[in-house]
């Protein structure tokens, strides 16, 4: 059975949703990437989901598309969790920024891009925060080998 | 010491030995640099309950420049790497190096793309504690084992280093 | 691949600062600061117009190394994310994966988890505020602090075998029961700790100096602090009574009597405020669920799941196999992701995981508390003294392990 919260979204965005479940209870929206910053602008205007908890992203190579950005809102009002998530492509690994919404969306974008690569428009300060510069390649990316180190300084013998 | 310039290798240096080690190694000015979880430990060997300052390492100095040894506790990874190697740089001999805990001394369970395996393969170190993190025991226990391997220095070891 | 310089420091050269301002270094090993954080100043004279805090020195891994161990495995690394505070990380790591397998843990190990996270709390709250005392030359009051969080070290050493990574959960249950006297040593330390806190609290809570060092510093406003993503403390002082154990009572949080303490000023001097109280609270909580401990087993029954006992898997084919099984595989929960959020000492501290039915995680993430805590940094230190970034660093309570994982 599909709750009131998924089913306001769903008549909200009946051509951008893809998909809606309630895994364990945590609800869960899966969007097109395109319709994420309108989503989230509704949810946060209109349902009352104050809080972007957090912003994250997964790998799932090989599957396609590869990337998914995974967003985690609370409602302090409605004391009601909600996850959004969209499909993102490794070809073109754009998303819009959530930061016009949510001033602390700033660094967990620019973590997700340092970690993944996902490049958020409209992003005011995209770089990276947890690698250093020179860093080459994103981490977390499942292609990335657990032990390739790019030292900053020659080490000693 | 300007003195080891003035008197070279005669009799009066081994004696110089003696005094200038005793002095030293009763007179630990440290350079914490704490990254992670074992500035814990490092606070609590600090505090009344285990009391560094019995050993004669009393005084942390958060300054390079006015420190003897440099106690790297914690993780080191690559992006941390040439600041470690700076700080330690920027002492003044004679320094010692204490690596504290197991992931400055090898890496620990971070064998991955961020850490370094090892903080030897930055800098010289003297002294390795393992744990994770050490018990403040084994830090006072590597303190006076710190103070051994002074104490059997000359101080003419380190001029031409 | 992208081009180096599209990732270079934005407009931090000197050039283009107009006349009267600076630029200023602090960092990442600077004498008043724990933990390692670069923060970029631009100054006029001691005004603070400017900063960008750079993080990373820390960064050693965790996620992507957790996605090559079993779950049973990640609960050591979960132990050095918050080092101030372990077992709430423990037992927020357990929950979370025992929501994806869709079990409950029996009501002793509930109890035994709720009294763990607690004194985790203590430790945190003691060490931040003690740290925070001495980085403003209070020295006495770190002295009594850090002595009032040794006897809660010795509590935890004495039931978990480690006094700062414990290790202490596993996934459907904990690693050993409590002590038999527990209950004793607990109401010694107490007595030990909240002396000690009441010595700290006469020594700085009236403290002219302390005072004009933590009122008004570091301010933020409630709107600011939701729009940041602040929780714990940071939130509370603003005057949000948002704290998960209330909100969605994880464990059985929902069967004791505690209060939230909420400030109104959304200043250091409140977080401080906030942190004293709770460590009362906490303290409440623990006696109150040491009268409510019930006796029983501590791990979930099912041997799919947690290690049978020594001398069932000594005497027994299928105990063996199990344990063979859950040693070498680990638990393998259904396909799925869950998020499960638990009250860390520095707000929300979430487990998003993803599973693909292996032994180990797809995907492990740690929602830190500290990273949108130092991610709003900038905004409340503007504006004000250099001086005054070091109480509000040290209110905000900067973890290093679960910043940067």
């Amino acid at each position: 059975m599909t709750s009131y919260l998924l089913e306001t979204i769903r008549s909200k965005f009946p051509d951008d949703i893809l998909e809606t479940h309630a895994f364990r209870g945590d609800e869960t929206v899966l969007l097109k990437k395109e319709a994420l910053l309108k989503a989230a602008a509704f949810l946060k205007d209109d349902l009352g989901f104050d809080f972007l908890m957090d912003l994250t992203a997964a790998d799932y190579l090989p599957r396609e598309p590869r990337f998914e950005l995974v967003c985690h809102f609370y409602s302090s009002k409605h004391n009601y969790r909600l996850r959004l998530k969209c499909p993102v492509g490794a070809d073109d690994p754009k998303v819009d920024s959530l930061t016009p919404l949510w001033a602390g969306a700033n660094w967990f974008e620019r973590e997700a891009y340092d970690m993944y690569g996902i490049k958020f428009e409209g992003h005011p300060d995209l770089r990276r925060i947890l690698m250093y510069d020179g860093f080459e390649g994103h981490p977390l990316r499942k292609d990335y080998p657990l032990k390739q180190r790019q030292p900053r300084i020659p080490h000693r013998g | 010491m300007g003195l080891e310039t003035i008197f070279g290798h005669s009799y009066l240096t081994t004696r110089l030995d003696a005094a200038v080690n005793w002095g030293r190694k009763y007179s630990f000015f440290q350079y914490p640099f704490v990254t992670a979880c074992c500035g814990m430990e490092y606070m609590s060997v600090f505090a009344s309950a285990y009391d560094i300052a019995r050993f004669g390492a009393e005084y942390p100095r958060f300054s390079p420049r006015q420190a003897d040894v440099l106690f790297v506790v914690g993780t080191v990874n690559e992006k941390l790497a040439p600041v470690l190697k700076r700080v330690y740089d920027q002492m003044c001999e004679p320094k010692w190096v204490v690596s504290f805990g197991v992931c400055a001394t090898s890496g620990g369970f971070y064998d991955n793309y961020a850490t370094v395996q090892g903080i030897d393969k930055i800098i010289p170190v003297d002294i390795y504690i393992p744990g994770c993190p050490p018990r403040p025991e084994a830090i006072l226990d590597a303190l006076i084992k710190l103070q051994e391997k002074v104490s059997k220095e000359s101080v003419l070891d380190r001029k031409y280093k | 691949m992208e081009k180096k310089n599209a990732e270079t420091q934005k407009n931090w050269n000197l050039e283009t600062l107009e006349d009267g301002r600076m630029v200023l270094n602090m960092g990442p090993s600077h004498p008043a600061m724990h933990g390692i954080v670069r923060v970029l100043l631009t100054v006029r004279g001691e005004r603070v117009t400017d900063a960008d805090v750079e993080i990373g020195y820390l960064h050693r891994g965790f996620e992507k190394t957790c996605e090559n161990v079993t779950y049973n495995q990640c609960v050591p690394y979960t132990d050095r994310l918050n080092y101030v505070s372990p077992f709430i990380n423990n037992v927020g790591f357990a929950l979370a994966v025992e929501k994806l397998m869709g079990i409950e843990t029996p009501a002793r190990c509930q109890y035994i988890r709720v009294i763990m996270s607690e004194l985790s709390r203590l430790t945190d709250h003691l060490t931040c505020v003690g740290a925070n005392a001495m980085e403003l030359a209070a020295f006495t009051v770190y002295f009594y602090l850090i002595n009032a969080r040794e006897e809660l070290y010795r509590l935890t050493d004495a039931v978990a075998g480690g006094r700062i990574t414990p290790a202490y959960t596993r996934v459907g249950g904990l690693t050993r029961d409590l002590p038999p006297d527990f209950a004793r040593m607990a109401a010694e330390a107490f007595k030990k700790v909240r002396k000690n806190l009441s010595d700290a609290d006469k020594l700085l809570t009236r403290n002219r100096i302390f005072y004009d060092r933590l009122h008004n510093t570091g301010h933020i406003s409630k709107e600011d602090a939701i729009s940041f993503s602040f929780t714990g403390p940071a939130l509370r002082s603003t005057g949000v009574p948002l704290d998960v154990r209330k909100a969605t009572p994880y464990l059985v949080y929902d069967r004791f009597d505690f209060d939230i303490p909420v400030g109104s000023n959304g200043d250091n001097y409140d977080r401080y405020l906030v942190r004293m109280e709770e460590m009362k609270q906490s303290m409440r909580i623990v006696e109150q669920a040491l009268a409510q401990l019930p006796d029983g087993p501590i791990s979930h029954p099912d041997f799919s799941v947690t290690l049978p006992p020594k001398e069932e898997v000594s005497c027994n084919i299928e105990a063996l196999m199990a344990h063979f099984k859950l040693t070498i595989e680990g638990v393998k929960p259904p396909k799925g992701e869950v998020y499960q959020a638990v009250e860390g000492g520095n707000g929300e501290v979430g487990f998003y995981i993803v599973s693909d039915g292996t032994g180990k995680p797809w995907r492990l993430r740690v929602r830190p508390p500290c990273f949108a805590l130092t991610g709003g940094l900038p905004q409340m230190i503007k504006g004000g003294y250099i001086a005054d970034i070091i109480s509000t660093f040290g209110q905000i309570n900067m973890i290093g392990g679960e910043l940067e994982r």
